[in-house]
């Protein structure tokens, strides 16, 4: 997973999951995305890089309807997740959090048990019909969560108790166990060390055998080490677009080219 | 020398002490006031706390013990004079009143200094006393009048000797503060350490105080354990007490009545509150909040007379005329479920502001991470914000429990004062439409009015209010290890 030559990756599939039209988000009278276009792609993982406040964190909540629990956000355009517009009035949007997972940038385990962490989604959305189900369950999703090993023998033990690393693995232990066809991550490892840092990344890398992976990084090295296509944010335009290689060695705009290269940003 | 001036002389010289100090540092410093340990104002208050804080502890200290060894000094010149069958300390209260009366007369100029010193213990005595305004319980003996007089000189002395020793002390305090005054000296952490010293102060106020009402409890209700039996007490159904002797002093009714009344109210104030709360953080909107919170708030700053009033007219009549009569379960206005639901109304306040806050208090990030799962608001906040609230909310319906518990005035005018009838049947004793009582409402009835404070019927009270003090500390207890059990901790 240290491999730094992304150009010599392929993206597997283009089969589009998340279609976004035309998005404008406002937070009040701030206009933070603008006219933003973006296919996000199946078992692709989807880098966002881009300057402190430059929008990507918030497009990504607006994937999974996030920003409707903030009052004064206002969103206009389109999302389509598999053709479907998430913001038609007959989408729930608390079923489509359970189809589109996310982690998030500080690791926010439940003061609860590693156990009832993991069981919480499926308990909720019934994807269990007994306790052995449910078993079997968590067990999988902390084993995807490549934890399983540290915690099999205190499951019971709270979840807050672990380490910074380990708790940011058991919430996507956690996401993962609702069975979501997408993972937006926010920032996860920016709270981590480096070692840490890396179980998480590899975790990433085996995730998108099954999802469509979306994260947004700060480290250009992060986006560049565990994604095939980057989207690079500046001021809350969608810049550039495209496979994370030609980012990286071609960008087209100038813009890019300067986040880069450490100019800007 | 009256206590005031004392006390202004001592701040004087600590305000002295702060202007002298702050001076004298900056000019050990020199040039440079940066050579100093700490900034200027550091030594200004070191000096003042030096100066006045001994002093105001000896102060203190004086009042409270000089009065007590004045007493000691002239009871014995009381007690050798002292005739069959009369009681010292009557005698003793008789002195401190004769003796205060003389100064006032004094003071006021009725008599001169010489002539108040010269009195004689004659029959013309007495009436000339009450001339002045002075009244004693028995007549002026030559013992009396002895004592008095020694007692004024003692307090005159004391006096004097107070105020020499507490400005001298100041005085004393001022000059050492002047004089550790140097560059080197670390005047800023001897603040810090006179600081300490005030809160940990303060803290120890608040310990000592609770200790002191538990122990004057306990006292008197030895005493109350040396007349009556306790088994009586605590296992007896009855309560009927005669102050004309063979009262039945049972406290199960009573403790029956309280509880029976709480629950109540907690079962009215407890779900409702909560889930004000929880509407007011979780739901409503900036503006909503705005208004909704103040004005539940508005509950609290109800006097409970006020509440009491408005369980008389309105509840009381309304409960009988409309459940009580036509369930033939009752024909009074007074009764448990009035004075339950009342209570709890006025409780509601205490537990939806204090766990509206705790709510608060639990991070976004939890909610994040529920809603994130796809969660639904409402089981976000029964998964996972009321686990995490928990202890505090636990923490508010115990206040709120304890309030319920010393409610008064309420209970009055909205149960009754009919302690509970136990005996006549299980129907009659869980029927919420039966008048009843509660052990707050007969502690205010056994101590009002002309009692006596030696016999059993008042002194009972002292015995209920030391075992509710118990029921609601083992209930504080009780939380704690519940709250401490099943906490679910979030960083």
């Amino acid at each position: 997973m240290n491999d730094m030559r992304p150009l010599e990756r392929i993206v597997d599939t283009d089969n589009v999951k998340i279609a976004a039209k035309n998005v404008q988000v406002y937070y009040g009278d701030t206009h933070a995305i603008k006219d933003v276009d973006v296919d996000i792609l199946a078992n692709t993982v989807t880098a966002f890089i881009g300057p402190s406040g430059c929008g990507k964190s918030t497009f990504l909540r607006c994937i999974n309807r996030m920003n409707d629990t903030i009052d004064i956000a206002r969103i206009e355009g389109n999302i389509l997740l598999d053709g479907e517009d998430i913001y038609d009035k007959r989408v729930d949007p608390v079923q489509l959090r359970a189809r589109v997972g996310m982690v998030f940038q500080k690791p926010n385990p439940f003061p609860k048990s590693i156990y009832d962490n993991v069981a919480y989604g499926p308990k909720i959305h019934g994807l269990a019909r007994n306790k052995a189900e449910l078993d079997e369950i968590v067990e999988k999703a902390l084993r995807r969560g490549a934890i399983w090993d540290e915690v099999k023998d205190r499951l019971h033990a709270s979840g807050t108790g672990l380490s910074g690393g380990q708790q940011q693995r058991l919430c996507i232990a956690r996401a993962v166990a609702t069975e979501p066809e997408v993972l937006l991550m926010d920032e996860p490892c920016s709270a981590l060390d480096p070692i840490a840092t890396a179980q998480v990344e590899e975790l990433i890398d085996e995730l998108k055998e099954t999802y469509s992976v979306v994260i947004v990084t700060h480290s250009m090295q992060q986006a560049a080490r565990v994604s095939q296509k980057t989207a690079f944010f500046h001021l809350g335009n969608l810049v550039e677009y495209g496979d994370t290689g030609d980012i990286f060695n071609t960008p087209q705009d100038q813009r890019t080219e300067s986040y880069i290269t450490g100019r800007i940003g | 020398m009256p206590v005031f001036w004392i006390l202004a002389i001592v701040l004087v010289l600590g305000a002295a002490g702060y202007v002298l100090g702050r001076a004298r540092a900056l000019s050990s410093a020199g040039d440079d006031y940066r050579s100093l340990h700490s900034l200027p104002s550091y030594y200004g208050w070191n000096a003042f706390i030096l100066t006045v804080v001994p002093a105001l502890l000896v102060l203190a200290a004086w009042m409270l013990i000089a009065p007590i060894v004045i007493d000691g000094m002239v009871s014995g010149l009381v007690d050798e004079g002292m005739q069959e069958g009369s009681n010292l300390s009557l005698l003793m209260s008789d002195v401190r009143r004769l003796a205060a009366g003389l100064d006032s007369a004094v003071s006021s100029g009725a008599l001169s200094a010489s002539e108040a010193s010269g009195l004689v213990a004659d029959n013309a005595l007495a009436g000339r006393l009450m001339g002045l305004g002075i009244s004693l319980g028995s007549s002026v003996t030559e013992t009396t009048l002895a004592a008095a007089q020694r007692y004024r000189g003692l307090a005159a002395a004391s006096q004097v000797w107070m105020a020499v020793v507490v400005i001298a002390l100041a005085a004393g305090g001022l000059l050492l503060g002047l004089r550790r005054i140097n560059p080197s000296f670390r005047a800023r952490n001897a603040v810090e350490t006179g600081l300490l010293a005030l809160l940990i102060l303060a803290s120890s106020i608040a310990i000592l105080t609770t200790l002191g009402i538990v122990l004057s409890m306990l006292f008197e209700t030895i005493n109350f354990f040396r007349q009556y039996p306790a088994s009586e007490f605590f296992f007896s159904t009855t309560w009927s007490p005669d102050f004309r002797g063979n009262s039945e002093l049972g406290i199960l009714p009573l403790l029956w009545g309280t509880l029976y009344i709480s629950l109540i109210a907690l079962l009215v104030a407890v779900p409702v509150g909560l889930f004000a709360a929880i509407y007011l953080s979780e739901y409503a909107g900036p503006k909503m909040r705005a208004v909704a919170k103040p004005l539940i708030e508005v509950l609290a700053g109800i006097p409970t007379i006020v509440y009491g009033l408005f369980a008389l007219i309105t509840v009381g009549p309304a409960l009988r005329d409309y459940f009580a009569q036509p369930l033939g379960l009752g024909n009074s206005s007074s009764s448990v479920m009035t004075a339950g639901l009342v209570m709890g109304i006025m409780l509601i306040p205490f537990v939806s502001s204090l766990s509206d806050d705790i709510i608060n208090a639990v991070p976004q990030s939890m909610r994040d991470g529920s809603l994130g799962l796809g969660a639904t608001p409402s089981e976000t906040i029964r998964s996972v914000i009321i686990p995490a609230a928990l202890p505090g909310i636990v923490g508010a319906v115990l206040l709120a429990a304890s309030r319920a518990i010393g409610e008064t005035m309420i209970v009055v005018l909205g149960a009754g004062a009919a302690a509970a009838r136990l005996n006549e049947g299980l129907t009659e004793a869980i029927n919420p439409f039966e008048a009843m009582t509660t052990v707050t409402v007969k502690i205010v009835s056994q101590l009002t009015g002309d009692t006596d404070f030696a016999s059993p019927e008042t002194l009972v009270a002292f015995a209920l209010g030391l075992t509710l003090f118990v029921i609601t500390l083992a209930l504080n207890v009780l939380a704690l290890y519940i709250v401490r059990k099943y906490r679910e901790q979030y960083e």
